[in-house]
């Protein structure tokens, strides 16, 4: 009983703000403009299938990136003494304290045509070096922007390993490699999934990121639900179907990265 | 039983943050022997331990296994493995893939994995437990599972670092015999280290006694237990009177206003020594008999003895008897003379290693 009154606040914010949009988001998808059911939006969906496609694309490599770069610097982060372990997590999380626009507004002037960079590559006689408005400028946002989103997961799982076990792993023959592969990574695994799913879903459904540094070279399917609502091409019918689309392209994805994760602790259970 | 030195410590000295850990220790410990690092905490037992798994560099001095120095060398490359004081087992494999972690590592085939590690599980009384998870077991199992991790890879040593102190009364003396027993079927070297001087004394062929970093004495348990070499090593094994003599000559010592024979030979004329006298050694008579006369003060029930506080010529002695006597009853105390250990008074700069009873 107690437990049902002390969650009663977010029952209600949920019902409200969570259950109710989304019933409204189906309902405009399953109807055409005069308001009678209908699956033509879903049909036209269909024809944005390469947009999907390169939004996916573009998530996958940009999750991949943080990932490559976040899990050696995590583990750096995780195995240091305390004050650098806190003086690190904050350079992590300092961006965040600034506005997202800002710092995507901020790698424009970085990256333009006449920008810093290019000035700085002038001064060798290089360039200028076409970078702003570019697929490449598009994933750097999503790397920039949600980096801390896959470290911060990665740190708090990798913090738990106790030095000991690795300590351990050496004590019964593992070179360094040995100790990453059969001790570290089993045991980060869970961060690694949290931190795919963090950063994945916000890089496949972003659009503001897309419209600043891609300058529209670069449509994503953020873009095109975005154009739906605010745009030119106004037709909100058409832009809930595709954020049903994106809804559960996105749950495909999730399911994905856990059955990858069942897998991985399964295949360690047999052998 | 002849002795093959296994591992040599040379004047080994550690350093952390420029503390001194470890201050030019020198050890020798044999092949299939049980030697114990016996001390307080912070004297440097589990550093030494370290040295020799190879997870510390001393700062000076070499490390030598099997007449090779090791110094430098990974833990990964040394034919040694470590029993953790909180056991470090993997809590992301169950207790078979943890005992087999180390024969995979050292890629032995699996069908004969299996049997070296079914061995192990019967060796260490885990037969049934294989697929239980880590966090499935209790404190001695997980114990025992750690053991048998590193056992199973037949190292030449064994280094136990307070593997038992996280466990009940009951389940410690039961593992003391158990890893007595696994020492003496394996036929591996263990170096064992605690803080409990009834563990050290219960299990070792030979105890190691340190104290701020050095060594104070060596010797077989009833060496050390009977002829400790200073005051603290008196005192940190097993319950001791201490108080302040003078040696006047071989075989005569004054303390507590008595002058008495003793069993100790080799100390200057009237030089002053700590007189140390275990509490089950005194001789309980009636008042006017004994060397003593004394009063007991308080008595304490302790399951096997009782322990009295009792004052005589001026001291508050100790004793352990079986027999109960009320506050205030009057007493004699005597003591033999080979129960008076008499010990050189050390000040705290001069501790030298003590070789005390080997041969």
């Amino acid at each position: 009983m107690k437990s049902k009154i002390t969650a009663s606040p977010y029952i209600l914010w949920m019902a409200l703000f969570i259950i109710v949009p989304m019933g409204l988001v189906a309902y405009f998808a399953f109807t055409d403009l005069k308001g009678n059911f209908s699956t033509v939006n879903f049909q036209q969906s269909v024809g944005f299938a390469p947009v999907i496609f390169n939004s996916i694309w573009l998530a996958i490599i940009a999750t991949a990136i943080c990932l490559i770069i976040a899990y050696p610097l995590a583990y750096h982060i995780s195995r240091s003494t305390g004050s650098r372990q806190r003086t690190f997590i904050m350079l992590v999380m300092l961006p965040m304290w600034m506005s997202f626009i800002l710092r995507t507004y901020a790698w424009m002037t970085l990256l333009e045509n006449n920008g810093l960079i290019n000035q700085f590559f002038g001064l060798f006689g290089l360039g200028p070096f076409e970078m702003i408005n570019t697929t490449g400028a598009v994933v750097l946002g999503m790397v920039y922007n949600y980096l801390p989103f896959m470290i911060l997961p990665l740190y708090s799982v990798m913090t738990k390993i106790d030095n000991s076990l690795i300590d351990a792993a050496g004590d019964l023959g593992c070179t360094p490699a040995a100790v990453m592969r059969d001790v570290i990574i089993p045991l980060s695994l869970p961060g690694v999934n949290t931190g795919i799913t963090m950063v994945f879903v916000p890089s496949v459904s972003t659009f503001v990121i897309s419209k600043l540094l891609g300058g529209g070279s670069t449509m994503l399917i953020g873009d095109l639900i975005e154009m739906q609502f605010l745009g030119n091409a106004y037709n909100p019918h058409l832009g809930s179907a595709l954020s049903l689309v994106l809804m559960v392209i996105i749950l495909i994805c999730m399911a994905l990265t856990n059955m990858f994760d069942d897998a991985e602790s399964k295949e360690g259970m047999l052998i | 039983m002849q002795k093959n030195t296994l591992i040599s410590l040379r004047n080994v000295t550690v350093e952390y943050d420029g503390d001194q850990v470890l201050k030019n220790l020198s050890l020798d410990i044999n092949d299939k022997e049980f030697v114990t690092l016996l001390g307080p905490s912070g004297c440097g037992k589990t550093t030494t331990l370290k040295i020799i798994g190879g997870f510390v560099n001393p700062k000076e001095g070499d490390v030598f296994f099997d007449g090779k120095r090791i110094n430098g060398i990974p833990p990964y490359q040394r034919h040694v493995n470590t029993v953790f004081q909180r056991y470090a087992l993997f809590p992301h494999l169950n207790v078979y893939e943890n005992i087999e972690f180390g024969l995979k590592i050292s890629k032995i085939p699996e069908d004969k994995r299996r049997p070296l590690v079914k061995e192990m599980l019967a060796l260490v009384n885990l037969k049934g437990f294989e697929l239980r998870k880590i966090d499935q077991l209790s404190g001695g199992q997980q114990q025992r599972v750690a053991i048998a991790r590193a056992l199973v890879n037949h190292p030449r040593v064994l280094l136990l670092d307070e593997p038992l102190g996280a466990l009940d009364l009951k389940l410690r003396k039961e593992m003391q015999i158990e890893l007595k027993r696994i020492q003496q079927e394996t036929n591996i070297t263990f170096l064992y280290v605690t803080h409990d001087q009834e563990e050290a004394l219960t299990m070792s062929d030979r105890v190691v006694v340190m104290k701020d970093g050095n060594i104070l004495q060596i010797g077989t348990p009833t060496d050390i237990y009977n002829e400790p070499v200073n005051a603290f090593v008196a005192d940190f094994i097993g319950e001791s009177n201490i108080v302040d003599g003078v040696m006047h000559a071989d075989y005569d010592v004054t303390f507590a206003g008595k002058r008495l024979p003793c069993a100790d030979v080799g100390f200057a004329k009237d030089e002053a020594v700590d007189v140390v006298i275990r509490p089950e050694d005194w001789k309980v008579s009636e008042p006017d008999q004994g060397q003593f006369a004394g009063v007991v003060e308080s008595i304490v029930f302790k399951g096997v003895h009782f322990e009295n506080i009792v004052d005589a010529g001026g001291v508050k002695w100790m004793l352990h008897t079986t027999q109960q006597y009320d506050p205030g009853t009057e007493i004699g105390l005597s003591i033999l003379p080979f129960d008076i250990h008499i010990m050189h008074k050390m000040s705290e700069e001069e501790y030298d290693v003590q070789e005390g009873g080997e041969e």
